[in-house]
């Protein structure tokens, strides 16, 4: 290996001196021999996803246990959207999305912002936006189970002694999704922020310099440098986030298990309380649900963002 | 040639992959036969995590080897409510089930499919000592496949007698002289007049599942009515229990934190009297017995209110079953059996009642000890007077799995009762149209 160095400046004048058989060689190959090297990876992509998702499509339309199915075409389906908790969580799967993808947009560009900044104890403050993402969703959904008791926790005890008469975050259900949300919010920002941080420092320093010598406001020099050029970043992040905001559980499980009631019910949750339940078709239908509404969502915005990206 | 030879390449590699799969799971299996070829059996038993139950069968276990030292038996847990459903039945497919279980009787045990997973005990001898109106509990067409693990718990209302006794109220036997009685306690301010704990979602269920054999004293067909998809909960008289439950949120008589207090805070609230009322199992008799033994003298149980009758019935929750899957063979079969049989014996009733158990039991050698707390023979009256049933789930093999959420939606204000009522008629065509009954 390490005397690999050496032919190397013997090797290059070679496919100048013998140019047909080396690309004659290389044709043949290329058709064929590199294709192998697909097989492994392949071949685990068709049997770990492509013959589940096929047969999840067909085990949807049946009502299953594991070891007998009953063909019912689309009742499943009919089931799914006539059912009003079904498509209650279906309405709360969106909104969640909405709001922790905007959420993680506005507060990941500005803590970039900020932490691309000359601050002091920069590095001490990268690290500590981005611990929350390190750690379990499930240890924080618990935390905050506690610290959101409505009487006992920790934040509406801190509340009340400056005289403010806390809500019940999880147990109001008007609350109860938007608290959760929130919590998804601060643990998962720590990853958009880092996307942000890599889009600003990507924008060169030119364009600042020259603004800033025509006169352009700090506002300026964020709405039309910084916002523009930091695009490609931001559709990173809103697509990871719209894809983790539809199929987010944990956080949701742990911190109200969709309650109170079916309040702050998901797709994930009650697709999985459905088979807990036993219900096996009905849950694969929810799951084929799910798959299509991520893809439906996140395919035409991807295409979105790009055709943006090209136009600019 | 050789591009014919991928697709087998492939499915040699799979193969492989398996193999070393297999090989890593199955090896903790031998680890058992090893201990088997030292003239040792050693058999798992798996129970739900609660405190009470794993004491009970820590009892059990050392008797049993005490009995058997030639049989070792190794405890394992898992939670209790749906995340332990799930285990069960995971390890039932997977072929990983300990060799002795506890499992729900009744409509749940359906949903595991006994006939295809459970080893029959019909012909085991304790099945002649059960109760004959716990074997439809633990059967199927093909066989019995359960013990019973204890008592049967009775569903009503806990009541703190301390309360009672300073309002000088009677034990209400109907719906109003229980609201009014609700009323007269949340006028004096000495206590929250009725404990709700929808932080554990499945208590929001007992008003309604408690209500149950009152519901069969007057209609006696209901049960077989709704398997067979005629009875519905939106009409009367299974509605009234909804309507209940609505009821005693909208008549403020609730603590402030029912939504967030759990089971624990509501025995707790019932033991100290800062509560009157917890609609509740009988379980909570013995967590107070644990947990705050000075109170137990003020604790007392009433059967559900009625509103279809005049004398109220208490509903009975049949116990738990024991369970032998079919992976389980050999030597560790019937040493498994052996196990079984010996929870069926008096030794082993005697260990139940130390434990904390205290019928109505299902084997007729086990009886209720003359040192029971004052509530557990207040209750005694019920059985005596022939004024109990058993609950809902015990009789029909349908109960919707979303009725703890709904419960809790009716039972915060969230829904009203018809509303609630009808989407868990909903929810049980489900549970019915997976189960293949006829009718649905």
């Amino acid at each position: 290996m390490t005397v690999g160095t050496t032919p190397v400046a013997p090797a290059a004048p070679a496919p100048a001196e013998h140019p047909p058989p080396r690309r004659q060689r290389g044709r043949s190959t290329r058709s064929r021999y590199p294709l192998w090297f697909l097989l492994p990876g392949g071949g685990l992509l068709v049997l770990l996803f492509v013959v589940p998702t096929a047969t999840s499509f067909y085990f949807s339309l049946t009502r299953w246990t594991l070891f007998d199915s009953t063909f019912i075409g689309l009742e499943n389906y009919v089931t799914f959207f006539q059912d009003p908790q079904l498509f209650g969580s279906f309405v709360h799967t969106l909104v969640y999305a909405v709001i922790t993808s905007v959420g993680k947009v506005v507060a990941g560009l500005a803590l970039a912002i900020l932490l691309n900044g000359r601050i002091i104890a920069r590095g001490y403050l990268r690290a500590v936006v981005f611990f929350p993402v390190l750690v379990s969703a499930v240890g924080v959904g618990i935390t905050f189970k506690v610290l959101f008791d409505p009487f006992d926790g920790l934040i509406n005890r801190a509340l009340g002694v400056v005289g403010i008469d806390g809500p019940g975050w999880l147990t109001n259900p008007d609350l109860a999704l938007a608290s959760v949300a929130m919590v998804d919010i601060w643990k998962g920002v720590g990853v958009s922020t880092l996307i942000f941080m890599a889009g600003l420092v990507a924008i060169p320093r030119d364009y600042y310099e020259s603004a800033h010598i025509d006169g352009a406001t700090d506002w300026q020099l964020f709405r039309f440098i910084t916002l523009p050029l930091v695009g490609p970043a931001t559709m990173t992040v809103v697509i990871l986030n719209v894809i983790s905001g539809l199929r987010s559980f944990e956080l949701i499980w742990t911190m109200t298990g969709g309650g109170p009631g079916f309040t702050s019910d998901v797709l994930a949750s009650v697709i999985y309380k459905k088979y807990q339940a036993g219900l096996y078709g009905l849950s694969t239908a929810g799951n084929v649900v799910m798959f299509v509404v991520v893809a439906a969502i996140t395919i035409p915005l991807y295409r979105w963002f790009r055709r943006r990206e090209v136009a600019q | 040639m050789k591009s014919s030879n991928a697709p087998r390449r492939l499915v040699a590699l799979i193969g492989s992959m398996a193999a070393v799969m297999c090989s890593a799971a199955c090896s903790v299996g031998s680890l058992g036969t090893g201990d088997q070829a030292a003239g040792d059996t050693t058999i798992t038993y798996l129970v739900f995590n609660e405190p009470s139950t794993v004491k009970a069968a820590n009892a059990l276990i050392a008797a049993f080897e005490k009995d058997n030292p030639q049989i070792k038996v190794k405890l394992d847990t898992m939670p209790t409510g749906s995340d332990g459903d799930n285990i069960v039945k995971t390890r039932l497919s997977t072929g990983e089930m300990s060799d002795v279980f506890s499992y729900n009787s009744g409509s749940l045990l359906q949903a595991i499919r006994p006939d295809e997973y459970l080893v029959s005990l019909s012909d085991q001898s304790w099945v002649k000592d059960l109760d004959k109106s716990y074997l439809p509990a633990v059967s199927t067409a093909k066989g019995l496949y359960g013990a019973p693990t204890g008592g049967s718990t009775p569903g009503g209302v806990v009541y703190n007698k301390a309360v009672y006794a300073k309002l000088g109220l009677k034990i209400p036997r109907t719906w109003d002289q229980f609201r009014a009685n609700n009323l007269l306690i949340k006028k004096s301010g000495i206590a929250i007049p009725v404990e709700q704990t929808f932080g554990d979602a499945w208590t929001a269920q007992l008003v309604i599942l408690a209500d149950f054999a009152n519901i069969a004293a007057v209609a006696p067909q209901w049960a077989a009515d709704y398997t067979a998809n005629k009875a519905r909960n939106v009409d009367q008289p299974a509605l009234s229990s909804w309507q209940h439950l609505r009821q005693l949120h909208d008549d403020g008589l609730l603590n402030k934190d029912f939504a967030s207090a759990t089971y624990d805070k509501g025995v707790q609230a019932i033991a100290t009297g800062k509560a009157a009322h917890y609609p509740m199992l009988a379980g909570v008799i013995d967590a107070v017995r644990q947990n705050h033994p000075q109170y137990l003298k003020d604790i007392g149980m009433f059967a559900m209110p009625t509103a279809t009758g005049t004398e109220s019935h208490l509903t009975l929750f049949l116990p738990s079953g024991r369970y032998i899957p079919k992976t389980s063979t050999g030597a560790k079969l019937d040493a498994a059996k052996k196990f079984v049989a010996f929870t069926q014996t008096t030794q082993g009733c005697d260990l139940l009642v130390q434990s904390g158990s205290y019928g109505p039991f299902m084997n007729r050698l086990c009886k209720v000890p003359a040192d029971a707390p004052a509530a557990i023979k207040e209750l005694q009256t019920y059985v005596a007077a022939g004024n109990t049933g058993p609950a809902l789930e015990s009789v029909s093999p349908i109960k919707g799995p979303d009725l703890p959420q709904l419960a809790v939606e009716v039972g915060s204000g969230i829904r009203t009762a018809d509303s609630g009522a009808k989407l868990y008629d909903q929810n049980v065509k489900q549970q019915a149209q997976q189960l293949g009954l006829p009718g649905w």
